[in-house]
């Protein structure tokens, strides 16, 4: 039994017990355009809600992502080191981010289900 | 309130995404995407709107050779019909603007950056004695860059192909009086075309007909000039930067650099005497990171060399290009470099510019 939140930086994050896979937004990677490389932080390395875990670079700029919650990264998508344009493909299923188990499940509630994040974009 | 070029609606009409450029609404991109854009003007053709550019009108006696107290470029002697790049520079030999100047017989033709337009007027105005200067307000400027830009013009302009790589004429295009000129900045063949405002969505549209020929933003134009090797003024060239610094001493003329006669002459030629302490250089990451402008170049031993001024994922190059300023000792291509992106360093290496060959008709 999984649940999707969203945020607002624009990451979605599937919640399974005190493991997630997080990822960014379909509208996140049509803002970016197309993706040409995925810089992600080490496997083993915790961060706190709001954090810079790792870049995405379009042909035109760079932009960070912020972790939704407090965690550790158990594991990130190395796809998508070759592969970068996945994440315009597929942002919010095969081209996930990262694995990651969770700190304190209490900052989910802070999220935004699906709908609030598509009243956000709207 | 940003202004608005002629060619706004034709934007809005294709999706483009807006953003302010020098205050400036203009199009970024299309529906199609910067990526896309890019790979239409190297494989085929593309227009872009630089109407924001200044456009302007020089007429009186001897305009060329009052140039020349401006700029380091042979423009005394520029023929009528043919067009040169230069630039203004200041007292300290750094560069003011670049720009393109067009001798059209009974004026010269001049085109100035968007963001300096206010600095550039006045400047020509208060040292060009016996100069009129006239900016045009009421005329569209459009690049059609690419390799098929002379068969898509060539459907509207029979004469077009006969244009050679800088060369201008004053032609009807559909029998709208145009200024037409080979040249552009995308490293691409192709022209710029100066049309009257009320015309300008009409003949584009009329050139977009082509299927070969699609529209494409500053985003696709900014990818387009770094893979080709030039400069843009504000991030590789500025009041700061010599030409010699720049490597763009090909864009002064023997008997300039002999004669000397512009601002900053003294700086410039003993730069050329003795060599800058510092040069723009092309620089290419090693892997797919890009590194962007402000990054710092370090020789490999850890010491700051320079910094990146321009850098992007290159579409064509198939990876991230860059240039640069680093000291001279290490600007030899082949020179092994680190780059310190985000805290990390990545390896690179000095290059030869442009990174994708320039594909002028000369």
């Amino acid at each position: 039994m999984s649940t999707t939140y969203y945020s607002e930086d624009h990451e979605w994050i599937t919640v399974s017990g005190d493991t997630a896979i997080i990822g960014i937004t379909t509208h996140a990677a049509e803002q970016l355009g197309e993706i040409v490389f995925f810089e992600p932080k080490d496997v083993g390395d915790e961060f706190d809600k709001g954090d810079d875990i790792g870049v995405v670079e379009s042909v035109k700029a760079a932009s960070e992502i912020y972790a939704p919650v407090t965690g550790e990264i158990v594991e990130a998508n190395g796809e998508l080191e070759d592969n970068p344009g996945k994440l315009n493909e597929d942002p919010e299923a095969a081209a996930w981010l990262y694995k990651i188990k969770i700190s304190d499940a209490s900052e989910l509630e802070s999220l935004m289900d699906a709908d609030g994040y598509k009243a956000l974009i709207a | 309130m940003t202004k608005r070029t002629p060619l706004y609606d034709l934007h809005i009409e294709h999706n483009a995404k807006m953003v302010d450029f020098a205050g400036w609404d203009m199009p970024i991109q299309y529906s199609t995407g910067i990526m896309a854009e890019h790979h239409q003007c190297r494989q085929k053709a593309a227009i872009f709107d630089v109407s924001h550019m200044g456009q302007v009108v020089l007429t009186g006696e001897d305009v060329g050779a009052k140039l020349e107290t401006l700029c380091p470029q042979a423009y005394a002697t520029l023929k009528e019909g043919k067009a040169r790049y230069g630039f203004f520079t200041n007292e300290q030999g750094g560069i003011m603007d670049d720009l393109i100047v067009s001798n059209a017989g009974d004026h010269f033709f001049v085109v100035v950056n968007a963001a300096l337009r206010d600095q550039d007027i006045p400047h020509m105005r208060d040292n060009l004695d016996g100069v009129s200067v006239t900016e045009i307000h009421d005329h569209a400027l459009i690049a059609l860059q690419g390799p098929a830009s002379e068969a898509v013009l060539s459907a509207l302009l029979p004469g077009a192909a006969d244009l050679k790589f800088m060369e201008t004429l004053q032609a009807p295009i559909d029998g709208v009086p145009c200024r037409i000129s080979r040249l552009g900045y995308t490293g691409e063949d192709g022209y710029e075309i100066s049309i009257p405002e009320t015309e300008a969505i009409r003949l584009t549209k009329l050139l977009l007909e082509h299927e070969d020929c699609a529209l494409a933003g500053l985003g696709a134009r900014d990818s387009l000039r770094l893979e080709a090797g030039l400069c843009l003024y504000g991030n590789d060239i500025d009041q700061s930067t010599t030409p010699i610094e720049a490597s763009l001493g090909w864009a002064i003329q023997k008997r300039r650099k002999e004669e000397g006669g512009f601002p900053g002459a003294s700086v410039v030629q003993k730069q050329l005497a003795v060599g800058a302490a510092r040069k723009l250089v092309g620089i290419r990451p090693k892997g797919r990171a890009p590194a962007r402008a402000g990054v710092e170049v370090q020789a490999s031993d850890g010491t700051k060399i320079g910094s990146i001024t321009s850098g992007c994922f290159g579409p064509t190059a198939d990876g991230p290009v860059a240039m640069g300023y680093v000291d001279a000792a290490h600007a030899a291509p082949g020179t092994p470099v680190n780059l310190l992106v985000r805290g990390k360093v990545n390896l690179a290496e000095i290059t030869t510019l442009p990174f994708v060959a320039q594909n002028y008709k000369r």
